[in-house]
């Protein structure tokens, strides 16, 4: 991970770590907008039927706009001007103008505020939303994300073969990949050396070795941290039951209290990666290999979760078909290598690989962005959750981790 | 304030100028009523009915109308100890914040002279910053590896060697972040109190600790409480603090609040806690108030 990332991409790291105050910012404006729904609708929800979304007339022919919500920093940016090169080209290309906001910042933040909106049957003014998969699925469930039409999407079928199928959506009727990423181990590789002697952080007893006590750092995402956690003490994440997962929350119980760590965090731990606060994490790929040498990433032996941020599209959606062309201009291999370029997350389009051979040969050998068989075989997608089991496992993760 | 509309309506000399400005009275009265009315009283009406909410059997995550009082139970039950936290956290941040402004607030009264306007900016100039920033710069001020954090460690002064993710850090951000709020009233009351009172208590042979304890303290008293007011309560309620600066042991009930309406949609465990904290800072400042005995100073 050298080429091309040292300052220009350790000041984007920096912009991507400022986002985290935005992410804050946002959040704290979350809980203002919830209170507000709360109070405003009595949490209603009735008119809400599960099943197939709502789908509107589709004005993408005569309105030729595109509204996509998405996360910070995810997806190529040209850091002179500032505009982004592949979006650029879809507009030229399409003559579609797109509105793309960054304003997905967390799966639950972001769902809070638009889910009265979805509940009452109201289009909520994103043509394209890009949700983790358990979000993803959360809202094809309630039918908030509507069927994709592939006859214009030619190069939906780009789609690396590890993703083709998910639980959720086996055919991927609703949603289309945009990046995937592991939940690992990070470390501060002198640092790590130092207190403990080794040179490689890849079990759970390293990380919770008392060497490091109170400079380690866990993920808010349930799921990320868990995976982890179950796969280390020999469970599969993919399918445990609840007396393991009990298992698990005890293991991390132990290690709160003991003040082995010492903060459960959402991006909040790159700074402290960075700042030296913290030497060992659970963190996620991408950001921490654009941390760049200092820095170790490293999949657990016994496994790192492997999650998707997919693109969806909400129910009552005005601009459906112009959406589609957005996702099916994405799948060209030569475009998804661009993303994949700057963003550094796995690429799920087949053929990246080789457009990136042309752009720069030593990302095409990158195993973090373009995966080899042998290392996804190292990851496990987390087990599908019923909202009953999500709420009850949310419950007993956060009260474990103070909340 | 209703009750000014009346009088101000009886001390007109003539029947039609009494109806005008009884009028007006209710017409000055609008826009405040108004604003009350549409974002504190009905928000605060379908926050308690959100807090009596009963789940949808059936379809979790779902909730409907209904009279749950066992909500606040079982809310309480589990939230207990982040409720008397916040309150020892926010306890402990406004006697510092005291401690530390009443100082400043003298002396840009008393002593500042020409540079009294420029220290009230100053005092005022961080706030221009956002609050979240401000907290953010904490975590860099105590930093494992930062000045202070390694300072105090080689003095062997910290427990758990480090500052930052700890009860301290979480009081330390609290207290910097409303000490605006201890000053500025504290200011307005000092700088209201006559210079003379303090010489006549020496003529009339106080030491100065006692003109102090005699004269200063109780007229700046307004201040005092309204100081302590204006930081006690937003301490209570702040999550950001603990969020950022503590660790897993320091979360407050702002964070309980937060973590049930977005990451568990439990908007009536939500709102009952937020109904729980309004309830237990209202008898706390009025327990306060009489205590301090300026019922007649707020």
């Amino acid at each position: 991970m050298t080429t091309k990332r040292p300052e220009a991409i350790a000041a984007i790291a920096g912009t991507m770590r400022s986002s985290v105050s935005r992410r804050r910012l946002l959040q704290a404006a979350g809980i203002g907008s919830a209170a507000m729904v709360a109070a405003a609708c009595g949490t209603g929800g009735d008119s809400e039927a599960s099943g197939e979304a709502a789908s509107a007339e589709d004005m993408s022919d005569t309105d030729k706009t595109l509204n996509w919500s998405n996360w910070p920093l995810y997806i190529d940016v040209d850091e002179d001007s500032g505009v982004r090169p592949t979006l650029e080209a879809f507009q030229s290309e399409s003559g579609v103008a797109v509105t793309y906001t960054e304003d997905i910042n967390d799966n639950n933040e972001f769902y809070a505020k638009v889910r009265t909106q979805l509940e009452q049957g109201q289009d909520i003014g994103r043509d394209l939303v890009v949700l983790t998969d358990w979000m993803a699925a959360l809202w094809i469930q309630n039918g908030f994300a509507q069927k994709l039409d592939k006859s214009i999407m030619p190069n939906a079928g780009n789609i690396i073969p590890r993703l083709k199928s998910v639980s959720f959506d086996p055919n991927r009727e609703y949603t289309l990949p945009w990046q995937s990423g592991i939940a690992g181990f990070g470390f501060n590789k002198s640092a790590y050396a130092d207190a403990t002697g080794n040179d490689k952080l890849v079990t759970l007893d390293q990380l919770f070795d008392p060497a490091i006590k109170g400079r380690v750092t866990l993920l808010t995402e349930m799921r990320d941290t868990m995976g982890v956690l179950l796969a280390s003490l020999g469970y599969d994440p993919a399918n445990f039951t609840d007396d393991e997962f009990s298992s698990a929350i005890e293991l991390l119980t132990n290690q709160v209290d003991s003040g082995q760590v010492r903060q459960v965090t959402g991006n909040d731990y790159i700074a402290a990666l960075e700042s030296g606060d913290v030497i060992g994490v659970i963190g996620w790929s991408g950001d921490i290999l654009a941390l760049g040498e200092d820095f170790g990433f490293e999949i657990p032996e016994s496994g790192g979760t492997l999650w998707t941020d997919n693109m969806e599209i909400p129910a009552l959606a005005q601009h459906k078909k112009n959406a589609e062309l957005a996702m099916n201009y994405y799948y060209d291999p030569e475009v998804a290598a661009e993303v994949a370029a700057y963003v550094n997350y796995i690429c799920p389009v087949e053929g990246a690989q080789e457009a990136m051979e042309a752009l720069d040969p030593e990302l095409a050998s990158d195993e973090f962005i373009f995966p080899t068989q042998a290392l996804l075989d190292q990851t496990f997608i987390f087990m599908e959750l019923t909202v009953e089991q999500n709420d009850k496992y949310e419950r007993e993760f956060q009260k474990t981790i103070g909340n | 304030m209703v009750a000014v509309v009346p009088t101000a309506a009886r001390s007109g000399a003539s029947a039609p100028v009494a109806q005008r400005s009884s009028k007006t009275g209710y017409l000055l009265l609008f826009p405040g009523m108004a604003w009350l009315g549409v974002f504190f009283a009905i928000p605060f009406v379908t926050l308690f009915m959100t807090s009596l909410q009963a789940p949808v059997a059936g379809s979790p995550g779902k909730y409907q109308f209904g009279l749950e009082f066992g909500n606040y139970a079982s809310a309480m039950a589990e939230y207990w100890p982040l409720f008397l936290r916040s309150f020892l956290y926010a306890g402990i941040a406004t006697l510092l914040a005291l401690a530390i402004a009443y100082p400043l607030a003298y002396f840009i009264a008393f002593r500042a002279g020409q540079w009294r306007s420029l220290m009230l900016v100053l005092v005022i100039a961080p706030s221009f910053a956002s609050f979240l920033l401000r907290t953010y710069a904490w975590k860099t001020i105590l930093a494992d590896e930062g000045i202070i954090t390694s300072t105090l460690n080689s003095l062997h002064l910290l427990p758990e060697g480090r500052i930052l993710n700890t009860g301290i850090a979480v009081v330390a951000g609290l207290t910097y972040n409303f000490l605006p709020f201890m000053i500025l009233p504290l200011y307005a009351a000092l700088e209201k109190i006559d210079p003379r009172l303090m010489e006549a208590a020496g003529d009339l042979y106080a030491s100065p600790q006692t003109a102090f304890r005699k004269v200063t303290w109780p007229l700046s008293m307004p201040g005092i409480v309204a100081g302590t007011l204006l930081t006690f309560i937003p301490a209570s309620g702040d999550y950001i603090n603990a969020a950022l600066l503590g660790s897993t042991g320091n979360r407050m009930i702002g964070n309980a609040i937060q973590i049930n309406f977005i990451q568990f949609r439990d908007y009536p465990t939500a709102s009952a806690l937020s109904f729980v904290l309004m309830a237990a800072i209202l008898v706390l400042v009025f327990t306060y108030i009489r205590r301090a005995g300026t019922e007649d100073l707020v």
